[in-house]
């Protein structure tokens, strides 16, 4: 284990919440506002974990496993992938599909959870956030297949590594296109604006928040550490997708920590420029992604 | 400059896919407008030594003239007379045909190379590009009801054709392009007067109640 992947280590723990901080106060830079600290995340995620967390009597083991599994899981997807060029702590051939499917597992032991409640409006929040996932996973995957067929590895390390910035020379349309693609399931996945609404609390239309409703204290702050970490890991691989033509580490590194930055400074424009889509035409939206990175694959496979 | 072209053909396709996507009728006018605009710029992306720089410029102005501006100002005033913004109930939904029109993209881009074409196919993307832009129009004429929908998918039928005529560029005449563009200018034109009279008749401009027509 080299220095640059204990770093890759730190930057995975301590970074996530800051980049939602940058996403709130770019949202409120173009509202006028001069919005909340750049730090909130971490202020609240500090006075979460001192509270002590309030279990209905209805719940099961199934309620309290839910945010220590999905934390974990979210966690163990962020060792699989490489950040900035370097190698991940683990890398195997096809490990992108255990990247996605750990992603699926941290949304399952949510869900669970949300049904374990017992609490109707919670079910219909599960049932919601897993439809669109369904519809968001063909896109997501079609974009790891463009980045596996343009770099020829069928490892997330391999796929982010130094073939990309040579494979960009030969396939730049079908990269793009992926990019955009990953672009719009990054938001999905992650309930931003055009298909979610972080901050609502109106029920007709919430998704993801609808199902952490019933947690409180060290559980809510587990869920919501794990929410802008899984936010970083799309940001990681976007950075690294578009920004990653630095020549040596030092570059790398940087050009990495801009790209990220850069990905929650556009989260946070399109948040801001864009209405929430209606319900009817999320599935729209997510099925558009999966074309064009569809498109993008035949332009590869041609 | 290759990779301008590139770029070119796959925004063409793009726009293709966000077409058959699009409710917004003010929209999709808007991007029709802006796919002839880049159909405009391909005569002379694709110049090269042997091809006459008059006869690629006068195409282009003409594309861009007729398709980028003067036939989207024809389709706002039509849609601002007969005030709809949307189309509500395609026959075929948005999501359905939008894949359907991936599905054609995908087989453009897959078979067209096998396609034996007599005197080269000249840039890779062209063909592919030509029949998917051809296969969407043809998508939105048959599975849109409103009759400024029908007129866009005509329009982007005529892309397509137009993507396809940029092969033959060096056997064709200039007045042979100035007539497919007059035609195309004609035939808009007198889909204005016929959406007008539609509407008029039944203050509405789905084409279906046209089939309840009776003597």
């Amino acid at each position: 284990m080299t220095l640059r992947t204990l770093f890759h280590l730190a930057l995975l723990l301590a970074l996530p919440p800051l980049l939602v901080g940058i996403v709130n106060r770019t949202k409120a830079i173009v509202a006028g506002r001069r919005g909340p600290p750049l730090l909130q995340a971490y202020f609240d995620l500090a006075k979460l974990l001192r509270k002590g967390a309030v279990y209905s009597r209805t719940t099961s083991w199934v309620f309290r496993a839910g945010p220590v599994l999905g934390l974990a899981a979210i966690a163990s997807a962020g060792l699989l992938l490489s950040m900035g060029g370097a190698p991940s702590l683990v890398a195997f051939g096809g490990d992108f599909v255990l990247f996605a499917y750990l992603l699926g597992l941290a949304r399952f032991v949510t869900a669970l959870a949300a049904l374990d409640t017992g609490s109707p409006f919670e079910g219909m929040g599960a049932a919601r956030e897993v439809t669109f996932a369904s519809l968001a996973e063909p896109a997501m995957f079609l974009c790891l297949l463009v980045l596996a067929r343009a770099t020829g590895s069928l490892s997330l390390t391999g796929m982010l590594g130094p073939a990309l910035p040579g494979a960009w020379g030969h396939s730049a349309p079908a990269l793009v296109l992926a990019a955009i693609g990953l672009f719009v399931v990054a938001l999905a996945e992650n309930s931003r604006i055009p298909v979610d609404d972080p901050n609502t609390h109106l029920e007709l239309t919430m998704i993801h928040e609808v199902m952490v409703l019933d947690h409180g204290g060290p559980d809510l702050a587990f869920i919501l550490y794990g929410a802008s970490m899984k936010l970083f890991l799309f940001g990681a691989i976007l950075s690294r997708l578009v920004f990653g033509h630095g020549e040596g580490a030092l570059a790398a590194e940087l050009l990495f920590l801009a790209g990220i930055l850069a990905f929650a400074v556009g989260i946070g424009l399109v948040e801001s420029s864009m209405a929430r889509l209606r319900m009817i035409r999320v599935p729209q939206l997510l099925v558009g992604a999966s074309v064009l990175s569809a498109f993008a694959l035949v332009l590869l496979l041609r | 400059m290759p990779w301008l072209a590139d770029l070119v053909f796959i925004l063409v396709v793009v726009i293709d896919l966000f077409l058959l996507a699009s409710s917004r009728l003010g929209a999709a006018i808007r991007t029709v407008a802006i796919q002839g605009a880049l159909l405009g710029t391909l005569p002379l992306l694709l110049l090269e030594e042997r091809h006459s720089l008059g006869h690629a410029l006068v195409l282009a102005v003409g594309a861009l003239a007729i398709k980028g501006l003067f036939i989207p100002w024809l389709m706002f005033r039509a849609i601002r007379e007969a005030s709809i913004r949307r189309e509500m109930e395609p026959i075929v939904g948005f999501v359905p045909s939008m894949v359907l029109g991936g599905a054609g993209v995908a087989l453009a881009f897959a078979f067209s190379g096998g396609l034996p074409i007599p005197n080269g196919a000249g840039h890779p993307y062209l063909v592919p590009a030509a029949l998917s832009t051809v296969w969407c129009g043809l998508l939105l004429i048959v599975s849109r009801k409103k009759a400024v929908n029908q007129v866009l998918g005509f329009l982007v039928l005529e892309n397509g054709v137009f993507v396809f005529g940029l092969l033959l560029s060096d056997f064709m005449p200039i007045m042979v392009e100035a007539g497919v563009l007059l035609d195309l200018f004609a035939a808009v034109f007198v889909m204005g007067i016929v959406m007008f009279h539609i509407n008029r008749e039944f203050s509405s401009l789905d084409t279906e109640k046209l089939s309840a027509l009776r003597d």
